[in-house]
């Protein structure tokens, strides 16, 4: 069958995205045809900034090449710009009298700076900064004239005074407002801007009206304003802003609004016809910024492609400057007006000042100067919306950064050298990211994990990774995580997967994947465990589990090592151990000649290095229960002495945490969860930072959830004080139940409380009804739940798991 | 040319699942997809050497337990961006009998 033409007009960042987009899903559908009105192929237009000052040349910045086109069956017309669409007969024609029919249009015209009408404005030397024939022509003037004017102080402005300022000219920035930037920054940061700008050697007139533009032998030579004064001006570079190109699409008579008005698929009023990019007016607005252009460009290409699902619905933008040495962020509504309240921190002579305005107990705005390292998760907590009413008095001080390893306590991507490690774990320096960002054309932190691995393991350096990211890029690229969905087999949240197996009796990965229209055959290694923990967490004996949807320590019931060998650790409740149980580890120790004997951070014992294939019979032997040191499931209750023996003990913490793991520890979770009981307040357990920790006093025992003692230290906070141990298990295990039944895989109980609030937790915990119901269905569960070392060492259970076959 | 070495009946191998083969050219690990393939590939993931039977087979892909990398099963390929190849062994299935050339 012929396949369907596709011709794309304009061949920017936005469209190409798009066709990229489309091969990687449907690569047979089309036959297509672009158009470029520039002699350039497709080219990172957001790094002309650092072309031009110099950083970096075109070679660097090409996204995609000739060759990506031919490779990719792709015709491409450069240098061609299309004049006239024909949406009778189907064709556009270009200027130069080429024309191709189409099934299907793509327009991508981006959009076009807005040049002042100013007498003179046609002079030579008058340029915009819009694409490369303007980088061209300003470093052209900077190696032949001195004084550059910029009109606009604005993000493009700066970027372009900076560039010219590296480039050794002398630099004025015109602007008509009492502050830069002050559609991205209120007027104190506006000031400490235009400061730190100025000791670079920069110049600045504001609330300036320009008249005209002077010229000499037909080149421009000086600026005039309405005040009768004028500068010198060898070069003007007008940048007060950009307007959606939709000249094209309006000669066609399609509906245009201050931009190509799109529906939600991105689909123009003429439904062959679709439009991405700046070009684009959705519900009213139109974007500058990349980060939503490649949001409609995934949303426009799944359209395309005939798949037929997915929206898009707008976007939160956030902004930075890429000017190197300053820390800028700002995004959503940074003025706050009359109902919202505004949270100030200012310190002028450090250069520092954070603004932070809320409304109805959501974080609605931000502005930070000098210290931008919580940008992202101030854009994160905007975006969704979170109440912060419960944080709000640290809520100035940023994410705690207290105890975030693996990267010499670092929290800002600024201060750091290039050759800095960023990533503990993969050896990734800050160097090699930018290096990467800009060579391979990254743009989300996807991607960059995926090219270079940074944050892509343990994920303590993320925050940093994006500071990067955002100040290489010029903004925050994450997409909108509002909905996002559980994997890339799915438009589906967690939480509508999880309704859906409960509303409706999924009981198979199958049906579930059959039911909420997966788009894989089998699904991926995100979403199989996922579904398989929420199918048995939801119908506990009724579910059939899947090991082949269990990631291999959960599938072997041990932890795989780097050389392929496993770790054995044997449960020892409640860290009380025997003579007996100890002799039965050293006596299988010798004989399976286990290389290490270890005493774990979870007051238990672990073998390392055992052969795959010897522990079957080394869990028989041990006779002791599996420790599921390697599982999502309870691992360790760790406890002191207490009042057995110690003398400040106020309680029995031994005997109430081995109680609480005889009665746990079969149980299966999001993510792992830990627990531990100190005796006194001297806490010897560390149970400040457990999932569930328990402190005894006198009077009976408090009861703090949500701690984390790994990648980052997050101190536990207190649920509630009870008298009796019986109580403390019960709320325990309504607190583990509601865990189990309603957090994310993956999320560690301190993930899931701060997204859901403490309050919220409270509210289903302290009432009686619902923890006794929430506790029942716990210990329904667990009923009859089998030891699966016991099972596999002495029933045969999943054998072939454990036997090698030979040839 | 190698000859065809019956290795065990495709029951034994669970369905998106994998086996482990002790050869003489080392372990290589078979993986049975969904759709009832075979692929045999040599057991070294190309990032460190993780031994990909131990992986989760979805698809025609195996993720490598280590550190995650997903390789093709039929062309023993890691997934853009990540670049490597693992040696692969052709495969036939003969009367529910696995076959496979080493
Ligand atoms: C064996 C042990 C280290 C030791 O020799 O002491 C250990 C070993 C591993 N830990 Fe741990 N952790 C061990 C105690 C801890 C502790 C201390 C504790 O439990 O009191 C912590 C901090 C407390 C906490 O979890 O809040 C800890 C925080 C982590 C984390 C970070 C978790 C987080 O949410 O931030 C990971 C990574 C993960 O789970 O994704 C991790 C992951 C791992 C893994 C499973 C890595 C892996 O995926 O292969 C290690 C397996 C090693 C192996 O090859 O067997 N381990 N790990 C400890 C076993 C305790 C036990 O008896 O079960
Ligand atoms: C100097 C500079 C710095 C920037 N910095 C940032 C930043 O830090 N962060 C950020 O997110 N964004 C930044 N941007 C904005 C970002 O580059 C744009 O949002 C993005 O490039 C828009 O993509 P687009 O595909 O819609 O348009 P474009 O990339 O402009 O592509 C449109 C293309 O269509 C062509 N065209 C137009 N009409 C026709 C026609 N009739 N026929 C054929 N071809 C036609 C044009 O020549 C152009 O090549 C910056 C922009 C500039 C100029
Ligand atoms: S045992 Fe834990 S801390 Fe030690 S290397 Fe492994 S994951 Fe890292
Ligand atoms: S060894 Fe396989 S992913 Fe690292």
């Amino acid at each position: 069958m012929e396949k369907m033409k596709l011709v794309m007009v304009g061949n920017g960042m936005a469209g190409v995205r798009t066709l990229e987009e489309i091969l990687k899903v449907s690569p047979n559908l089309y036959e297509i045809t672009v158009f470029g009105a520039e002699p350039h192929a497709n080219y990172n237009r957001i790094l002309l900034s650092p072309v031009l000052s110099g950083e970096q040349t075109l070679k660097d910045i090409m996204l995609n090449d000739v060759d990506w086109y031919a490779d990719n069956g792709i015709t491409l017309h450069l240098n061609k710009k299309i004049s006239r669409i024909d949406r009778v007969k189907r064709v556009v024609y270009a200027e130069d009298g080429t024309e191709a029919p189409y099934d299907r249009l793509l327009l991508a015209t981006g959009s076009n700076p807005v040049i002042l009408p100013l007498p003179g404005h046609d002079l030579d030397g008058v340029v915009s900064f819009r694409d490369i024939r303007d980088v061209d022509a300003m470093v052209d003037a900077s190696g032949k004239y001195r004084h550059a004017v910029v009109i606009g102080g604005g993000l493009l402005g700066l970027e372009a005074a900076n560039g010219l300022k590296l480039r050794g000219m002398d630099v004025t920035v015109i602007h008509n407002a009492d502050w830069l930037m002050n559609r991205q920054l209120d007027e104190t940061a506006g000031r400490m801007l235009q400061k730190s700008m100025e000791s670079r050697g920069l110049k600045f007139l504001l609330g300036k009206v320009s008249k005209s533009i002077g010229g000499k032998d037909g080149r421009v030579a000086a600026l005039c304003f309405e005040s009768g004064e004028e500068i010198p001006a060898d070069l003007v570079v007008m940048a007060v802003g950009i307007r959606p190109n939709d000249a094209l699409a309006a000669s066609a008579g399609i509906h245009c609004n201050k931009g190509i008005v799109v529906n939600d698929t991105m689909q123009t009023y003429d439904p062959r016809i679709y439009a991405v990019g700046e070009c684009v007016s959705h519900r009213g607005v139109a974007y500058g910024l990349v980060a939503p252009l490649f949001e409609m460009a995934k949303v426009c290409a799944n359209h395309l492609s005939m798949m037929g699902i997915g929206r898009y619905t707008g976007s939160v933008a956030s902004t930075k400057l890429k000017v190197t040495g300053i820390d800028l962020f700002s995004a959503g509504d940074f003025e706050g007006d009359g109902d919202a309240d505004v949270i100030v921190m200012y310190d002028a002579a450090g250069g520092i000042y954070k603004k932070l305005v809320i409304r109805d107990d959501k974080l609605v705005g931000t502005v930070l100067y000098g210290d931008a390292a919580d940008g992202s998760w101030y854009f994160q907590l905007l975006r969704e919306g979170r109440n912060v009413a419960e944080i709000r008095g640290q809520l100035m001080y940023g994410r705690a950064h207290l105890g975030n390893a693996g990267h010499q306590g670092q929290t800002q991507a600024a201060a750091m050298p290039d050759t800095m490690e960023v990533c503990g774990c993969n050896g990734i320096t800050k160097g090699m990211i930018v290096k990467s960002i800009k060579e391979q054309g990254l743009f989300t932190l996807d991607e960059v994990r995926k090219h270079t691995k940074a944050s892509g393991s343990c994920g303590s350096c993320t925050g940093l990774v994006e500071q990067i990211l955002a100040s290489t890029l010029g903004g925050d690229y994450s997409p909108a995580p509002q909905t996002k969905p559980l994997c890339g087999c799915t438009e589906h949240t967690h939480e509508e997967v999880r309704a859906a197996i409960r509303d409706h009796k999924l009981l198979s990965i199958p049906a579930a994947m059959r039911f909420l229209e997966w788009r894989t055959p089998d699904g991926c290694p995100s979403c199989r465990p996922a579904l398989n923990y929420y199918l048995l967490s939801t119908w506990p004996h009724e579910v059939q589990d899947d090991p082949q949807s269990r990631f291999i320590n959960e599938r072997a019931h041990a932890n795989i090592q780097k050389d392929g060998t496993y770790s054995v650790v044997p449960r020892m409740f409640g860290g009380i151990t025997t003579p007996d149980e100890l002799r039965r580890i050293a006596d299988v120790a010798d004989k399976y000649q286990v290389p290490m004997v270890k005493v774990t951070g979870g007051q238990r014992i672990d073998l390392l290095g055992v052969k795959k294939a010897d522990l079957p019979a080394i869990w028989g032997d041990l006779g002791m229960p599996s420790g599921h040191a390697y599982g999502k499931a309870l691992r360790t209750v760790k406890t002191c002495v207490g009042s057995e023996f110690c003398r400040f003990g106020t309680q029995d913490s031994t005997g109430l945490g081995i109680a609480l793991e005889k009665a746990l520890w079969n149980v299966w979770t999001p993510h792992k969860f830990k627990l531990a009981v100190s005796g006194c307040p001297r806490n010897c357990a560390e149970a400040a930072i457990k999932d569930v920790g328990i402190i005894g006093v006198d009077s009976g025992w408090e009861i703090f959830v949500g701690g984390n003692g790994g990648i980052k230290t997050e101190v536990a906070v207190f649920l509630v004080k009870v008298k009796t141990a019986e109580e403390v298990l019960e709320y325990t295990g309504a607190f583990l139940q509601l865990y189990r039944e309603e957090a994310r895989y993956l999320d560690r109980t301190v993930h899931w409380v701060q997204r859901v609030g403490l309050e919220y937790v409270k509210s289903k915990v302290m009432d009686e009804a619902c923890r006794k119901a929430l506790n029942e269905r716990l210990l329904f569960a667990l009923k009859g739940e089998k030891d699966p070392w016991a099972e596999r060492a002495s029933e045969g259970v999943e054998k072939h798991e454990f036997e090698a076959l030979a040839v | 040319m190698t000859e065809w070495i019956k290795i065990c009946a495709l029951e034994e191998i669970p369905s998106m699942g994998t086996r482990v083969l002790e050869s003489g050219k080392g372990r290589v690990g078979l993986f049975r997809t969904d759709a009832d393939e075979v692929f045999a590939l040599a057991d070294r993931c190309p990032h460190k050497g993780g031994h990909l039977s131990q992986g989760m087979v979805c698809g025609q892909r195996v993720s490598c337990p280590m550190h995650g990398w997903s390789i093709g099963l039929r062309d023993g390929t890691a997934a853009a961006p990540d670049v490597g190849k693992t040696d692969t062994y052709p495969v036939k299935i003969e009367g529910g009998m696995v076959f496979v050339q080493i």
